[in-house]
């Protein structure tokens, strides 16, 4: 049965305690190479090839690869190149990286999960032959190191037994890789082939390209004080000491995206961010690392600077420390606790898209890697590629970050694609958003319903037949992934029946099949301005779960009878067979409602549905649900956006709204009954009440402007909205709505028995208790919510961890995460395609003052839903108008002219393509008119407009503003900054 | 940590169906009728029995068609990793005491000694996961050394669900604490019924079977092993059982 040796492994926990465990080793783990007789593995088992051959000019004989765990933790990008096959990976390897990095054990995993690599894993840990135990005095990297050695000392022995046909005296050989120049000598010292990665690499005769993807982790060179840009990070044990006795604090490490010499550390000790700036402050730490920060003394506490930094690449040194003292000159009014990093306890790093910036030295190798994300700093690499991937999008990893170096030192992973073509842009936002977006696999394919698909007597059985219902659904147009539908007939006792049938996308999807795994990890639908990534594969988003017109389809049906005031009178969930007698856009529902010639089943459908959806908004509203000028909310709210090729002008028509009641109906009659049946694991969505100081900015704004905006309650909230209108400015309230949305907090989903009943409750709905149920194609909250009631119900079976709190738990915090990203994600495509809009074009374009900060104003530009921050001051070079800031009422004047938040202005933007690797859209003010500062009008200058210095880089907005296009815009007209006239425009309804 | 790798071990080296390393032997004291000392894995245990004898203490107690059982469980203090304030006397003692009596009692032919007391006394000397297991067996063993009838042997085994999926017999501690749900159950495993069944956390439904199934078979398995020692003892002292042998 089992050999069986126990050990000593002794472990502190505050006390300590000798914690002793068993080992077993055993006699049945195998060498799994093919070419073996002497070992009982199934064949399967057995990856390593008979003949391993690859194209090398030293090792020019066959052999296996044994790696240390560096040489993972550290070449990841070069084992997961195909050339490298025939690989084995120990166990004293496999758990030392799932140890140090949870990303790069995932990404071992899948490399070994691939049949094509040939990596087996060998388990040397419990094999009786390759199992050491740790000497007196031995440290356990020497004792892993010297495992991995005695592993690959077994494997040469085995394999000496086996000659291949090849070379007939001698067996396949042995090549352990490791970048440790001491255990390289160890090994060759007791008889095996060692070589370091690089070493090996380079005598790869099929490998191109593959040395760019060395990591320069082993960078070294020695480091005189004066050479050293940073201070020095406290070793592990000095951090570790000082969080014990509370001289340092441990906290995430956030960067600022507007400023790259300044950050926050989030901490639990502190409820406010801890503030670090400057570069000595910063310490090498980047953005997302869980880092040690020591306070400094309250004295030399400051605020958080108003001024937006760019890292400029051609900034030199003495023009770095000029920016430093920028942003030391701050005033002593908001002081927040402020300190320095000193130490890193975790490095988040991941893969980074971005760009080479311009090298102008031919042929150089050293080159400068500028990430998308502003919150990541600029990297060095080395590559052979340049004049390849210079005009590419492009992947890096970092790797360490010396003293030494300004800048991070990284290798380069893979190119995406040409810069600006748009394919390669939306990779970009893609990865950059971690949105997963690969091709089903088809072991995910093989779990879909094989085609033709039919429905069978049995499935008639288990469902209510509604097949005869008039029922339809309304969408918007293009859309193919319908999951709702509804259907509205009068009852003899002068009530209504109301039914909204959803696609029953559970009963494809089973749970625990690599199908469902892998829509649960995408989570959501993600839209693009021009694509959409699926959360579920096409047969499924577009055909038979989509509730498509004339078609019969599987629905879970929500019935009510509802009384003509919209009571309800009671409530039935069953799973249904219907048949969609039309599948509608908003428009042409909203026609057949208003022809009053047409009377047929659908249409009386429909006025009843649109009748009671006028009261139930009505009634909705009047118990404080907000409305408020963002798609965010909009989104919880749930609603129209299916389709995003429209992002600019999005009209409300009644039957959206109509739509969107029945669904919010619908979604808080299944929470309250899942809740119902299942108090622990029921999976709901809440909206926090925001805390008071988030309405802060809102207050401070409406007060500016006269207007007292009351918080104390949604109810009041919304009223104080409503109220606040100025004549003068049209789109005041809807800006105001706008800021109101950014007091607001995310709305999540969570399993009830994580929280009190109280705190269930959704502010932005004023709902008691809501979840999703209306959208289970493209959002996988709705699948566990399906799957939640029919269980209810008794439609179908539970499993595990459906009913396991923690584990539902876990799944929201992915679905919350995800869709954070999605969102992001769906902004950034916005962005990308304006960007993409305003190439060869120089436009006029009215905007309002968002913010005023001390460099900078924040500007929205309505029409676009773009905002943006537009410089003041010059980054460079001597400002070329004086503008005096005054914190106090937050305004900006430059002669008479007076910046306040909300005013009109007009700008004009065009698009700067002079750094071909980095489009931005700039802005120039063209009104009000400032000397030397501003800018004629298009339409009076078409020159060169485009060269001025004043640049504002087009954000991707937080919120999209719910507006309608303005009615043709009138020619620009002088006029002084005072007059506040604004041009007429409609103004979007709220 | 992963309770069962992808390479099917588990985090000590066992596969999934395998149990721990048991040994054991019977008659380690002179002083009780009947004595027998059991490891399964880390996890080590002494039992001791006493009678059938006359009630101790008041003798409203006694039964006038069966013998009273005694049970008492208790931990030594050194046998956690942090020592024990005391041995016995806590909740969880108390309801392992109970549920030995409960294991004990279905094997023991109580209607031989009516108006008796038999005494049971287990001891904790190492804990690693199994406790409760490793007293039912040494219960077992004790009892057959001091001669009592039973009807058959009681072994008891736990078993698990390693990710959700696979399961797992006889937990260890470090399986115990980062894992899922634990189900113990003491059997009679010639007759395949379940004497107690106790589970740490609820399971669901679905996984219910095949775990109880692999807990049963861990109960035949450590049978035969139980089963060798005692021919073993009885090869060793040429002692001789006839009620065991009239079964
Ligand atoms: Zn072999």
């Amino acid at each position: 049965m089992l050999t069986s040796k126990t050990f000593l492994r002794k472990t502190k926990k505050g006390n300590i305690l000798k914690i002793v465990r068993e080992h077993y080793l055993r006699e049945d783990i195998w060498c799994g190479s093919k070419v073996c007789s002497e070992c009982c593995a199934k064949t399967d088992d057995q990856v390593l090839d008979e003949n391993p051959t690859i194209a090398c000019t030293k090792h020019n004989y066959g052999h296996y690869l044994v790696l240390d765990t560096n040489v993972v933790l550290d070449q990841i990008d070069v084992l997961e190149e195909d050339v490298l096959k025939n690989v084995i990976i120990l166990q004293t390897v496999i758990d030392e990286v799932k140890h140090r990095s949870s990303t790069i054990y995932k990404r071992l995993k899948d490399v070994i999960g691939d049949g094509r690599r040939k990596f087996y894993v060998f388990v040397n840990e419990h094999h009786q032959d390759t199992y050491i135990e740790r000497e007196q005095g031995e440290s356990i990297n020497d004792r892993n190191d010297r495992a991995i050695r005695t592993a690959a000392l077994w494997y040469q022995k085995h394999l000496k037994a086996f000659p291949t046909q090849k070379d007939k005296r001698k067996g396949i050989k042995v090549i352990l890789l490791t970048d440790d120049r001491k255990n390289r000598e160890e090994a060759i010292k007791s008889g095996l082939i060692a070589s370091s990665v690089e070493d090996y690499v380079e005598q790869l005769t099929d490998a191109k390209g593959i040395g760019d993807k060395l990591s320069k982790r082993n960078f070294t060179s020695d480091i005189s004080e004066k050479d050293a840009t940073y201070p020095s990070h406290l070793t592990p044990a000095q951090i570790h000491d000082g969080i014990k006795n509370g001289q340092l604090i441990q906290g995430s490490f956030q960067a600022s995206r507007e400023n790259y010499l300044e950050g926050q550390v989030n901490t639990e000790k502190f409820e406010k961010p801890i503030l670090v700036q400057g570069r000595a402050g910063l310490n090498r730490a980047i953005d997302g690392d869980t880092v040690a920060v020591e306070l400094l003394p309250e004295a030399e506490w400051t605020a958080p600077s108003d001024i937006v930094l760019q890292d400029d690449e051609t900034a030199d040194p003495e023009e770095l420390n000029e920016k430093e003292n920028l942003i030391k000159e701050v005033k002593v009014v908001e002081k927040r606790p402020t300190g320095k990093i000193v130490g890193i306890v975790r490095r988040k790093w991941r893969q980074y898209c971005g760009i080479l910036q311009a090298n102008p030295m031919v042929g150089s190798v050293r080159n400068i890697f500028v990430p998308a994300d502003r919150k990541i700093p600029k990297i060095r690499i080395e590559t052979r590629q340049y004049e390849l991937l210079v005009s590419q999008r492009i992947i890096v990893a970092i790797d360490s970050w010396p003293r030494t170096s300004r800048y991070p030192l990284g290798h380069f992973v893979r190119a995406l694609g040409k810069i600006g073509d748009k394919e390669t842009e939306n990779e970009v936002l893609l990865l950059e958003h971690d949105v997963p977006h690969s091709k089903f696999s088809d072991l995910v394919l093989s779990f879909l319903p094989k085609m033709p698909w039919i429905i069978t007597p049995e499935d008639l059985k288990q469902r209510v037949d509604l097949r005869g219902i008039d029922i339809c659904s309304v969408d918007p147009p293009g859309c193919t992934d319908i999951d709702d539908a509804l259907h509205c007939r009068p009852l003899e006792n002068g009530n209504y029946e109301v039914g909204v049938h959803i696609a029953d996308v559970s009963h494809f999807i089973r749970p625990g099949t690599a199908l469902d795994n892998e829509a649960a990890s995408r989570a959501t639908t993600v839209y693009l301005v021009d694509k959409r990534i699926d959360m579920v594969p096409e047969l499924l988003s577009s055909n038979l779960c989509s509730l498509r017109g004339n078609e019969e389809r599987f629905a879970f049906s929500c019935v009510w009878e509802i009384t003509k005031d919209a009571k309800i009178i009671h409530t039935k969930f069953h799973k249904s067979v219907i048949c969609s007698k039309a599948a509608m856009t908003y428009e042409e529902a909203q026609n057949i409602i208003d022809d009053k010639s047409q009377n047929h089943s659908i249409a009386v459908s429909l006025r009843g549905l649109n009748s009671l959806a006028k009261i139930l908004k009505r009634r909705r509203i009047e118990n404080g649900a907000l409305v408020l000028a963002s798609p965010e909310i909009r989104f919880q709210v749930d609603s129209e956006t299916h389709d995003p090729i429209d992002v600019e002008a999005k009209k409300m028509r009644e039957t959206n709204s109509m739509v969107e009641e029945f669904m919010l109906l619908a979604n808080i009659s299944v929470a309250e009954k899942i809740l119902q049946e299942f108090p622990e694991c029921a999976l709901l969505r809440r909206h926090p009440v925001p805390p008071l100081p988030n309405f802060d900015p809102l207050i401070k704004a409406g007060r500016n402007q006269g207007f007292e905006i009351d918080v104390s309650s949604g109810k009041a909230l919304a009223d104080s909205l409503d109220r606040a209108h100025k004549s003068d400015n049209p789109y005041f309230n809807t800006m105001l709505r706008i800021l109101a949305t950014r007091c607001m907090m995310q709305a999540v989903y969570f399993a009830s028995g994580m929280l009190q009943q109280e705190e269930f409750f959704h502010y932005g709905l004023a709902a008691p208790i809501y979840t999703h149920f209306t959208s289970p194609i493209r959002r996988y909250a709705d699948i566990i919510v399906h799957r939640l009631l029919a269980a209810c119900i008794g439609a179908d079976k539970t499993y595990g961890d459906l009913l396991n709190k923690q584990k539902t738990q876990e799944c929201c915090h992915n679905l919350n995460y995800r869709n954070r990203m999605a969102q992001y994600a769906g902004r950034a495509s916005v962005a990308l395609h304006t960007h993409l809009f305003f190439r060869n074009k120089i436009q006029d374009e009215e905007g309002y003052v968002l913010f005023v900060r001390k460099n900078a104003l924040q500007i929205l530009i309505p029409k676009y839903g773009l905002e943006g921050t537009l410089y003041l001051v010059p980054a460079t070079g001597q400002p070329t108008a004086n503008f005096v800031y005054n914190e106090e009422d937050q305004s900006q004047r430059c002669g008479n002219i007076v910046f306040h938040a909300f005013d009109p202005v007009t700008v004009q933007l065009s698009l700067d393509r002079s750094n071909v690797q980095h489009e931005k859209l700039v802005l120039k003010m063209v009104k009000p008119f400032i000397k030397d500062f501003s800018v004629p009008s298009v339409q009076a200058n078409t020159g060169d407009a485009v060269a001025s210095d004043d640049k504002m880089d087009l954000d991707v907005p937080q919120t999209l503003p719910e507006v309608e296009t303005p009615s043709k815009r009138k020619e620009s007209e002088t006029e002084t900054a005072q007059s506040k006239k604004s041009k007429k425009k409609k103004k979007s309804k709220n | 940590m992963d309770l069962i790798s992808d390479q099917g071990l588990r985090v000590d080296g066992r596969r999934a169906g395998e149990l721990r390393r048991i040994r054991c032997k019977l008659g380690v004291y002179d002083q009780p009728d009947g004595s027998a000392y059991l490891e399964q894995g880390h996890t080590k245990v002494l039992a001791a029995v006493y009678g059938p004898h006359q009630i101790r203490g008041s003798r409203t107690k006694a039964l006038q068609d069966s013998v009273v059982i005694n049970c008492q469980y208790s931990m030594a203090t050194f046998s956690t990793g942090e020592r024990k304030k005391r041995p016995r006397g806590d909740r969880r003692s108390t309801e392992m005491t109970m549920l030995l009596k409960q294991a004990v009692s279905a094997v023991i032919k109580a209607e031989l000694y009516p108006r008796s007391q038999i005494d049971v006394f287990l001891e904790v000397l190492q804990a690693d996961g199994g406790n409760y297991c490793a007293c039912v067996n040494a219960a077992t063993l004790a009892l057959i050394d001091a001669g009592i009838p039973l009807r058959e042997y009681v072994v008891a085994c736990t078993a698990s669900l390693a990710n959700g999926k696979v399961p797992l017999v006889d937990i260890s501690h470090l399986e115990e604490t980062m894992g899922g749900p634990n189900l113990t159950v003491a059997a009679l495993p010639l007759s395949g019924q379940i004497a107690v069944m106790e589970m740490s956390q609820r399971f669901h439904i679905d996984h219910l079977e095949e775990v109880t199934q692999l807990a049963l078979q861990g109960c035949r398995d450590i049978y035969k092993i139980l089963d060798k020692a005692v021919k073993e003892h009885l090869l060793e002292t040429g002692d001789f059982f006839p009620q065991l042998e009239s079964n």
